[in-house]
């Protein structure tokens, strides 16, 4: 256990080295603030052009509730970008990159720990991305934010389990890069977008077809950006909004199947994580570089 | 014995030399157009799926044909999204990660002309990125249901190629820009992927930023972007492809954003030749040419 918590430690430390400490702390608030500010705008961009192409009315009660649904889930799809590319990269990163894999490799550290602790760094940044992100909808884009204090234990339980379920999903797929090129751009762009269409981040999943709500309701972070939004967006704007097909569901249940996912994810990481380093091993891609 | 080399052909075999290396390895190792083909098409799929989102229960007249045109915009936007991220992460990252891996040092001392490096390195990348750009497209039509009308076809290949050129010519000058810097690079290109997707109007028409609902500073944001050559490149593309569905959007006619295209294009690979020369001598000077994983 103390393996793993020293592990996790400084991976986590390295991993905010590696993020911050190549500018000054100022320089390296606004970078952090930026980018999540602009996915923000590319979608209130593109509303603007809805509104326009149809003749909508942009500040009707429909309007705002579609716009507020849309701007919650996204703004939470930080996390799901960030950890995932937080947790695809480190192999990569230290493979390639740095160079330093062979180095960390054979240090007295669980590797599958560092790489967890190297994404919660990310995690930690999302975290801060998305405060920006909500704060900035609501001083200036109109978002409504509803959140009693008797949800805030489940909101906070929502927020771990969801980070669990994501940190397990990452790694999983983190393993195959031990064998993969230089292919994790692709990866991160990919798996987050299946995400971003099947979980109903930005519109109602009744939205998509039988089989694409189907494919949905099969991945635990559907149900995640439901509840979440569920606890911080007024009622009477989600009345307001198409079916999630998921009212069924209570705060209970979904935070149970929530527990569930983050512990066969856990599993799953780990089984993966083995094959496949011990496959690397056996090719002798343990440490090559791709990066032509 | 001393041999004569005739330059031409020495920088060509040099170019040649650098885009080999992409090419064959891209054809070693042929998973990457499953990873760099196929998945971030679901990203753009998110994006095409989220106009279906806000049209569904609209109806109208005309209707059909703006959503058409917009989930057309969403996939060109697609094909220069491709662009873009290999001109940031296999152009100006470029010479920065030759650094930290020791090449660039080799590549200091051959020699040919850098600008021949930079130009094999581009044709190279250009290579590798056609095919996810190909595959974007193909999904847009088959998969999307996209309907180009080309009314222009020469002037559609133009914008296109004059778009490329001045794209990788920025390229070229980041990465001599690059080469000074250390792990700020891999940051700042980071720094321009969401920021620029919505200067650049990838995701949506450019005219956008013009409304009245946004501001009057969004024509600024939008005069400001044009900088970028995505975003005049991609605006004629959709008015070229997309005829009188793009009018509510208008910023520039095709004609005056190719002429803009065409001066960004020598510009940038003017500079890129100065900025290459200047940073080479600066980084020699401050000792940083071969200092790795600072």
């Amino acid at each position: 256990m103390d393996r793993h918590w020293r592990s996790f430690k400084w991976a986590a430390w390295l991993g905010w080295q590696i993020e911050s400490n190549w500018t000054e702390p100022w320089l390296f608030s606004i970078y952090s603030v930026i980018k999540p500010v602009a996915g923000a705008f590319i979608l209130v961009l593109m509303y603007v052009v809805f509104a326009v192409v149809g003749k909508m009315e942009f500040t009707s009660p429909q309007g705002l509730a579609r716009f507020n649904f849309i701007y919650v889930g996204n703004a939470f799809f930080i996390f799901v970008g960030n950890t995932l590319f937080g947790t695809f990269q480190v192999i990569q990163a230290d493979r390639e990159w740095y160079q330093t894999l062979r180095y960390v490799y054979i240090s007295p550290i669980s590797y599958y720990t560092y790489i967890v602790g190297r994404a919660a760094t990310k995690v930690a940044i999302a975290t801060f991305a998305v405060l920006i992100t909500l704060g900035f909808g609501v001083a200036f884009l109109n978002i409504q934010l509803d959140m009693g204090l008797e949800e805030v234990p489940a909101f906070l339980a929502a927020l771990v389990l969801g980070a669990l379920t994501l940190v397990g999903i990452g790694v999983s797929l983190a393993s195959l890069s031990f064998l993969t090129a230089r292919h994790v751009r692709g990866l991160a762009e990919g798996v987050p977008g299946i995400f971003y269409l099947f979980c109903g981040v930005l519109f109602p999943l009744s939205v998509l077809p039988d089989w694409g709500q189907a494919l949905g309701k099969a991945i635990p972070l559907t149900y995640w950006f439901d509840i979440i939004r569920r606890i911080l967006m007024p009622q009477s704007m989600l009345d307001l909004t198409a079916s999630t097909t998921m009212e069924s569901f209570g705060l209970g249940e979904v935070l149970l199947l929530l527990l569930v996912s983050a512990t066969l994810f856990f599993f799953l990481s780990v089984g993966l994580f083995r094959l496949m380093e011990w496959l690397a091993r056996r090719s002798g891609k343990l440490d090559m570089t791709t990066a032509y | 014995m001393t041999t004569t080399v005739n330059p031409l052909s020495l920088n060509l075999r040099a170019a040649w030399g650098r885009a080999y290396v992409r090419i064959v390895g891209a054809n070693r190792e042929p998973s990457w157009i499953f990873f760099d083909g196929i998945l971030p098409l679901l990203g753009i799929a998110a994006y095409v799926f989220i106009y279906e989102g806000f049209f569904r229960g609209i109806t109208g007249p005309g209707v059909s044909e703006a959503l058409n045109a917009l989930v057309g915009f969403v996939v060109l936007g697609g094909v220069m999204i491709a662009f873009w991220m290999n001109v940031l992460w296999s152009m100006a990252s470029q010479l920065y990660w030759e650094k930290e891996m020791g090449n660039l040092q080799l590549y200091m001392m051959a020699p040919m002309s850098r600008m021949a490096l930079l130009g094999g390195m581009a044709i190279g990348g250009i290579f590798m990125t056609s095919v996810r750009a190909l595959v974007t497209l193909l999904a847009g039509i088959y998969v999307f249901g996209v309907h180009f009308q080309l009314a222009s076809p020469f002037l559609l290949i133009a914008v296109f190629f004059v778009t490329l050129i001045a794209l990788y010519g920025m390229g070229m000058m980041f990465a001599s820009l690059y080469l000074l810097w250390g792990r700020e690079a891999y940051h700042m290109s980071s720094l321009l992927e969401e920021p620029i997707f919505l200067v650049s109007g990838f995701y949506f028409p450019i005219g956008a930023f013009q409304r009245p609902e946004i501001g009057t500073w969004g024509r600024a944001v939008a005069i400001g972007g044009s900088v970028i050559p995505a975003t005049l490149g991609l605006d004629a593309l959709r008015q070229l492809l997309f005829p009188g569905s793009t009018q509510q959007f208008q910023f520039l006619d095709v004609q005056t954003e190719l002429m803009i295209l065409v001066v960004l294009a020598v510009v940038f690979l003017i500079l890129a030749r100065r900025t290459l020369r200047y940073f080479e001598m600066l980084a020699k000077r401050e000792g940083r040419l071969t200092s790795r994983h600072q």
